[in-house]
């Protein structure tokens, strides 16, 4: 009873307090800000440690899956609900924004998904560093494309999605972005977790412990390497759909290879295998980054420095790949981890 | 048309010589250590700065002429930029090696030790562009329609003269037959009395050092120098050794020039935007189709 309803009361408790926090005006502005970059982590730290992880690939190019994410939900929204300089009138009444807000962003992580086909194909023959160079192209290229594109905006970046939000908020006064930021990552969370603890999700630790010996034992890596290649990417495009309407602007450059160092980071902060880990180390990142915003440019020497120290003496991470009920046992009581 | 042709057969030649230069260092290391130094890439812009401060201080404040200056700033910049590449083998690769952790550990460490070199160059000098001092006088020769400056030649055979070099060193002496002994079983090396860090060492100095002549080369062929130049010229570098097969000292050569071609003919036809998109998608088809690179052999994975 306990087991099966704790967690998800707490979430409930969690979310709504949130809500009433931000309807309220109890938090500031750029609190919740951070609190929903937060969210964005999480998810992209999760769904990055799908691969890295728990398939023990070394994927690097995770931005290019946000940046997909990104930019076609964005137009979607744009394209459907404001007026717009480039696709005109809106194509249905902006007050269904908010019905189909979240099916914008679910949108943006189904083409993620088919990019990650990109990323996905060329792994069924390479794996290891070669992957992971596979993985930097396929971020550089998308990129690139992107910028190449100009009615999107090119390289001077899509703007708009701010409308979207308003005639939202214009349908129903409430605090849309932290809500749908809160919901898709507990989202995350969940598929993630039922991905990896199911049968199904079993074959992909064995890909991560073996490639070759787990063929032998009839699983079907191929199958394996697309699906979770396609979910960690669909995930990383939710995130992005989510980034974007919170900046309310988007533009090629911001989804480099920098963006991807910083999920990685995360992730190995966390340990790999670890989705609670991976979720604290999000929330540790987060706030790390934030304090050390006055620092401006030398913050980008500290975290590097941060992961070489991390790898010289703790290689594993914080969790390293345990979950956060090994670690805690008498949390057990509460949930089931595995 | 034959001018046309000529003409961007040369500009391929020097784009690719950047290429093949960075692109040797890359695969002397993998071919050694199995290591990806992702840190290259930076290792090369460290070397450009290393040249631009080096040889303003041997123009402006030692006022030397130009020639002798460029004499001095080789050696000059070879050597400081392999001390570069050795402090970072020494500091972060050496403990990982030592500890025998897992190699994408060591991988991690190159790719942020490349981010770390990056922005401490951007905090210390700040983001301004530095120009790069004129070392030597460019002439402009034009054969039949076809022009080109002494330099761009002196790229080209520099790239030509360091492959044939470092080809005669791996396959010639005693350092390269130790290099690929270490490549071939690295548990027997120590055992046979051969001196492995030692080697590693020279690996890296042979490796930093030709990335700092690339750096001082592709200064002054493009005097404009900024943090960043590194990072994207290293990618594609890395993908150049990875076409022409990692770890083969023929192939990061060949792949560098391929990869210069392929650039100067995107950009002959299409707009100059494309050519990135264009190069990393070669990389992309060529893993698909041959995921060992043009002289790569596949090795056979045991359980």
């Amino acid at each position: 009873m306990l087991r099966r309803y704790s967690v998800p009361m707490l979430l409930i408790l969690a979310g709504g307090l949130l809500t009433y926090c931000a309807y309220e005006e109890m938090l500031g502005l750029y609190t919740l800000s951070v609190l929903m970059f937060m969210g964005i982590n999480i998810i992209l730290s999760t769904s990055l440690n799908l691969v890295n992880g728990y398939m023990g690939e070394f994927s690097c190019g995770h931005a290019g899956f946000m940046c997909v994410g990104a930019y076609v939900s964005s137009i979607l929204g744009v394209l459907l609900f404001t007026k717009d300089k480039v696709f005109g009138e809106p194509w249905l009444d902006p007050s269904l924004a908010l019905y189909a807000f979240p099916l914008i962003i679910l949108a943006g992580g189904a083409a993620a998904a088919v990019a990650g086909l990109l990323v996905a194909i060329p792994s069924y023959k390479t794996r290891g560093d070669y992957l992971a160079i596979i993985t930097i192209a396929a971020n550089y290229i998308i990129i690139s494309l992107i910028q190449n594109i100009d009615t999107v905006g090119g390289s001077r970046g899509f703007m708009g999605m701010k409308s979207v939000i308003s005639s939202m908020e214009d349908a129903a006064d409430l605090p849309w972005m932290v809500i749908w930021v809160f919901i898709f990552t507990v989202f995350t969370v969940w598929v993630l977790r039922r991905y990896v603890s199911s049968t199904f999700g079993k074959g992909v630790s064995a890909i991560c412990q073996d490639e070759v010996a787990a063929e032998i034992m009839s699983v079907n890596t191929n199958k394996i390497k697309t699906i979770s290649f396609m979910v960690s990417s669909g995930l990383a495009g939710i995130g992005g759909a989510l980034f974007a309407y919170v900046i309310g602007y988007v533009n090629p450059g911001s989804f480099n290879i920098l963006k991807s160092t910083e999920v990685l980071v995360m992730v190995y902060l966390g340990g790999m295998g670890s989705l609670s880990g991976s979720v604290l180390s999000a929330v540790l990142f987060t706030v790390l980054l934030e304090a050390l915003r006055p620092l401006q440019i030398i913050k980008w020497i500290v975290i590097p420095l941060l992961l070489v120290v991390l790898m010289q003496f703790r290689p594993e991470g914080i969790m390293g790949n345990k979950e956060l009920g090994d670690i805690f046992p008498w949390l057990k009581r509460f949930y089931r981890f595995k | 048309m034959l001018e046309t042709i000529l003409q961007n057969v040369i500009n391929a030649l020097q784009w690719g010589s950047f290429y093949a230069l960075i692109a040797l260092g890359y695969t002397l290391v993998y071919g050694v250590l199995q290591l990806i130094n992702f840190a290259h890439g930076d290792v090369f812009m460290v070397g450009a700065y290393i040249a631009f401060f080096v040889a303003t201080f041997l123009l402006g404040i030692a006022g030397m002429p130009g020639w002798m200056a460029l004499a001095l700033t080789i050696p000059l910049t070879m050597i400081l930029t392999s001390a570069v590449g050795v402090t970072l083998e020494r500091i972060a690769y050496r403990p990982l090696r030592r500890k025998g952790a897992n190699r994408l550990y060591v991988v991690i460490t190159a790719l942020m030790c490349g981010l770390i070199l990056e922005h401490a160059n951007l905090a210390v000098l700040g983001a301004s562009r530095k120009a790069f001092p004129p070392l030597i006088t460019e002439t402009v020769y034009n054969v039949g329609g076809v022009t080109f400056t002494n330099l761009k030649l002196g790229v080209i055979f520099t790239a030509f003269a360091v492959f044939i070099f470092l080809h005669w060193v791996v396959t010639k002496t005693r350092v390269g037959m130790a290099m690929r002994a270490i490549s071939y079983d690295k548990f027997a090396v120590p055992l046979m009395g051969i001196p492995m860090d030692q080697i590693i060492v020279v690996t890296f100095v042979l490796g930093s050092g030709f990335a700092g002549l690339a750096g001082l080369l592709f200064a002054m062929s493009y005097p404009v120098l900024e943090p960043y130049m590194g990072a994207l010229i290293g990618w594609k570098a890395f993908i150049a050794a990875v076409v022409g097969g990692i770890g083969d000292i023929r192939g990061a050569f060949l792949g560098g020039f391929l990869l210069g071609a392929v650039e100067i003919l995107v950009v002959a036809v299409f707009p100059s935007s494309y050519r990135d998109l264009f190069s990393f998608s070669v990389l992309l088809i060529i893993l698909v189709f041959k995921p060992t690179g043009l002289f790569g052999i596949a090795k056979t994975t045991k359980i």
